[in-house]
């Protein structure tokens, strides 16, 4: 299998979708002649012309807005959110409105819509650019929210995503767009609401996605090397959640982790655990830890930056602490 | 417009102020619940609005969506039964009344988020644009939601795309109880859309000809120029903002002054002056209109909730 950057693979899948419907189109800003802020779009505007990568003023309510109107008459819009802070200037589109159009007029509209937004923090941005809201999004019944940890799963579930008839948030790591992977050759889709083994093991479950995936994959080399076997399911989708790898390796290992980028307050990891201990509580042999970001705005310098994210030797001293 | 055509208005018009007279009735009587925001007063601007439009054209709007839902031809029976909260109701209930809409009728909402809805119609209208046709959006809102994000942020796209968006803000005076001048920066609101470069026209939406004659040259030029149009509709609510509005804000004086120009009035009288209609024709206009909103009560009064599995029904496509 080849080896691809992220940023190749997510690429690869705006192009081969274009290519294959002619209803799919970019907007967002600096998609088109920029090439893209994170350069996910180089060439695109040269191969598509501007009808179909289109470049959009400093405006997420009227890109996010536009996006659905034409996704309610049947295109298939991708707005790219230049990162996923600038959401929050939109947050209506995403969560008042492409969320609950369909329901709310009992299924008369349908939403085949992408939203692209770059997360995470790690880049010293500085506090409101670098965030990790994933868990905010997913709250919402009407939006489906992915955000994969690998080119392999980044292609397939965008490819997916894209195809698909609901509006979709997926978010992209801004410090994973060079990290590589195998993607199968050929076309291959990877089906959205499908949690995953990404490394098997016996000793505890880590539960993760995304950026958490990178550093959990590390940690569990290194625990490996004293014996320990972790084994790491992948979230992918976070709305809707599946939960069986989940609960099939906990009920295995009986112990778990939950890594995420994001706070640890009223986060993902707080709605993994409440899922285990209310589906699989006579499987409990320890306390289920959760590491995260620490609870304070991101700060600029990098020492504290990353003294703020969740580090590998977190998640090492997280899992043996639940081996204890 | 054929004789046929005006009387038709003029029974679009009363079938508004009926529908939405009984509704008041219905509300009092707790038989419809949440939000209620009534269209009468202003019956002659979607009226006018709507008979300019070709079928093609989409027609999008806020959450005082009753009349234009009537104008767009869902029927007095789903409107009624959406109010109830019916499965029979367009939006099977789960809408009420800020939340109507018909795709086969080119409807695409009532939407209730002030503003909101304004850079969705850029987007119905850019889908077009995308598809290579000529259809046009009509994007109707208050004169509130001229002071807010959405709005510059709608009208600035439709202009530097060439999207082809009628953009019509019925400025009925008020955003609430907050009045044109304590809210806005200019009190004639097409002066915001000189800021975009756009084409504009203000009409006096109490008179439902001048607002079609209005709204067919509008849309004529948005057609042909693909280029966004701005038309301001000066009207007036004769009712609270919504049901249970204290109306502290304005003087029953400014009520009665603005009543006395009701557009269905006016309307009546023009029918009669230039002999279009005889007093009975009309009188068996309103007769017509009265039965078929009984008709549309009881419709709506029998019809069957939705069934409890329809809680999780419509959440998703797939």
């Amino acid at each position: 299998m080849p080896k691809i950057t992220m940023r190749e693979a997510i690429s690869q899948a705006l192009m081969e979708e274009m290519d294959r419907d002619p209803a799919v189109f970019i907007l967002g800003e600096e998609v088109g002649v920029w090439g893209g802020t994170y350069a996910v779009t180089k060439g695109f505007y040269d191969k598509y012309g501007a009808d179909r990568v289109k470049d959009t003023p400093i405006a997420e309510n009227a890109i996010l807005g536009a996006a659905i109107g034409a996704a309610m008459v049947g295109q298939r819009p991708i707005a790219e959110l230049m990162t996923i802070n600038f959401a929050f200037s939109a947050m209506d589109y995403i969560v008042n409105q492409a969320a609950k159009l369909r329901y709310m007029f009992g299924g008369q509209f349908t939403l085949p819509l992408v939203i692209r937004a770059v997360g995470g923090g790690g880049r010293q941005l500085g506090a409101t650019h670098s965030q990790t809201p994933d868990a905010i999004f997913a709250h919402f019944p009407g939006l489906k929210v992915v955000s994969p940890g690998t080119p392999e799963d980044a292609k397939g579930l965008l490819k997916s995503a894209i195809r698909s008839n609901d509006p979709i948030l997926f978010i992209e790591h801004a410090t994973m767009y060079q990290v590589r992977g195998e993607v199968p050759e050929g076309e291959y889709l990877i089906p959205i609401g499908k949690s995953k083994v990404q490394r098997e093991g016996s000793d505890l479950t880590i539960v993760t996605y995304c950026k958490g995936l990178e550093l959990s994959m590390k940690a569990a080399d290194e625990l490996a090397k004293e014996g320990i076997q972790a084994e790491i399911v992948d979230l992918r989708t976070l709305r809707p959640l599946d939960m069986e790898p989940v609960l099939e390796s906990f009920k295995k290992t009986n112990r778990a982790i939950v890594v995420e980028e994001g706070w640890k307050s009223y986060g993902v990891g707080a709605e993994v655990v409440s899922r285990i201990y209310e589906e699989a509580f006579d499987y409990v042999d320890a306390p289920i830890l959760r590491v995260a970001q620490k609870e304070v705005p991101l700060p600029y310098n990098r020492t504290l930056e990353q003294a703020a994210l969740p580090q590998v030797p977190d998640i090492i001293a997280a899992a043996k602490e639940v081996l204890k | 417009m054929k004789k046929e055509q005006l009387l038709d208005l003029y029974y679009q018009m009363v079938l508004i102020r009926r529908v939405e007279e009984r509704g008041a009735e219905l509300y009092q009587a707790g038989k419809i619940g949440g939000f209620m925001h009534l269209y009468i007063g202003q019956e002659a601007v979607s009226t006018g609005l709507i008979a300019a439009r070709e079928p093609r054209d989409r027609v999008i709007t806020a959450y005082r969506d009753h009349g234009v839902a009537l104008n767009c031809a869902i029927s007095a029976d789903e409107v009624m039964a959406e109010l109830l909260g019916k499965a029979t109701g367009m939006s099977k209930g789960k809408g009420g009344s800020m939340h109507m809409a018909s795709v086969e009728k080119n409807m695409w909402g009532g939407h209730a988020i002030v503003g909101g809805h304004l850079p969705i119609a850029a987007g119905l209208a850019l889908g077009d644009q995308y598809a290579g046709n000529d259809n046009v959006t009509i994007c109707m809102f208050g004169d509130g939601a001229t002071n807010i994000g959405y709005f510059h942020e709608g009208l600035n796209l439709s202009k530097v795309w060439g999207l082809r968006v009628l953009w019509v803000c019925e400025n009925n005076q008020y955003g609430m109880g907050t009045s044109v001048e304590r809210a806005s920066a200019v009190d004639e609101i097409r002066q915001k859309a000189e800021g975009y470069g756009m084409k504009n026209a203000a009409v006096n939406g109490m008179d439902v000809m001048a607002v079609y004659e209005a709204a067919k040259e509008a849309i004529a030029y948005v057609r042909q120029e693909s280029q966004p149009y701005f038309l301001e509709v000066n009207t007036y609510r004769f009712r609270g903002h919504s049901m249970g509005d204290p109306e502290r804000y304005r003087k029953a004086e400014e009520v009665k002054q603005w009543q006395e120009n009701d557009p269905i009035g006016i309307f009546n009288k023009y029918l009669l002056d230039h002999k279009i209609a005889t007093r009975k024709a009309l009188d068996e206009i309103e007769a017509r209109v009265e039965e078929e909103v009984q008709k549309a009560v009881e419709f709506a009064e029998t019809s069957p909730e939705p069934a409890l599995e329809e809680l999780f029904t419509d959440v998703y496509a797939e």
